[in-house]
């Protein structure tokens, strides 16, 4: 699934730095209805997880009223140089994961 | 022993005074509907929830409620030993109270998180912080919407 993450390649040890990041997906909230009057079944990104190393830095649970193509942007301190593992779980077994790396000085 | 009209009424007075402050004091600063609360409490549970510290940046007037950017950020040194636990955001009159909660810990250097979000109608949008501590703050604002999001039909 496409999946846009923005990290810093580079950054000084010790420093906060943002990570951003988007993916795809519809976000179908289950209170819509069709013109037929069915309710449109509920799609949606349940949770959110960002691992640096291994080690969890942040998590969000997410609710139909996250608009559709989820983003989301927080900060983490820079501590070591090495990978940061995204992965986004949903309904119907939806899951979705994405890695960015940085090096750290 | 006979009581004159005027010792009633000041009696009477004296009761409805006592009546009312409890009432004025259990009740919320501004009126929310009940499921925005009980959504509340099932973060927070029955610890107090006090005003300040948290900040929310989200536009006073909204074209467009299918997507709304949203930050929440939180005065916190972010140390091991103070920070923020988590942030829970919650709306007045969508479908569903939640929004959104977002678990940070110390190696997250600055307490703030951006998203975008779904408003489907004109109203508040509470943000709570859970610090270490475990002590609550919160902060509201008001949004207009003048295009309302998640109920709409599907053509």
């Amino acid at each position: 699934m496409a999946a846009l993450i923005n990290v810093p390649a580079k950054a000084k040890r010790g420093a906060i730095i943002e990570i951003r990041t988007l993916t795809s997906h519809i976000m179908e909230t289950g209170f819509r209805h069709t013109a037929a009057g069915d309710v449109v079944p509920r799609d949606i990104i349940t949770s959110f997880t960002c691992r640096y190393n291994g080690a969890e830095i942040f998590r969000a649970d997410l609710f139909p009223a996250i608009a559709a193509n989820p983003y989301l942007s927080f900060f983490t301190v820079a501590k070591e140089s090495g990978k940061f593992e995204f992965e986004w779980i949903g309904d119907n077994g939806y899951s979705s994961t994405a890695s960015a790396s940085i090096t750290v000085e | 022993m006979q009581t004159t009209r005027r010792q009633f009424l000041s009696l009477a007075g004296g009761v409805t005074a006592a009546g009312t402050i409890p009432i004025v004091t259990l009740r919320p600063l501004e009126a929310t509907p009940a499921m925005l609360n009980t959504a509340i409490r099932n973060v927070v549970g029955e610890a107090p929830i006090r005003t300040g510290k948290v900040k929310l940046d989200i536009p006073p007037l909204v074209e467009n409620g299918n997507t709304v950017p949203m930050t929440v950020s939180v005065a916190s040194p972010m140390t091991a030993d103070d920070y923020v636990k988590s942030i829970h955001v919650f709306n007045e009159k969508n479908p569903q109270p939640n929004i959104g909660n977002f678990h940070l810990g110390p190696s997250s250097g600055r307490a703030q998180v951006s998203t975008r979000i779904r408003l489907a109608d004109t109203q508040k949008v509470v943000a709570i912080a859970r610090l270490s501590d475990d002590t609550f703050w919160q902060v509201a604002a008001d949004i207009v919407v003048t295009l309302a999001a998640c109920t709409e039909e599907v053509n």
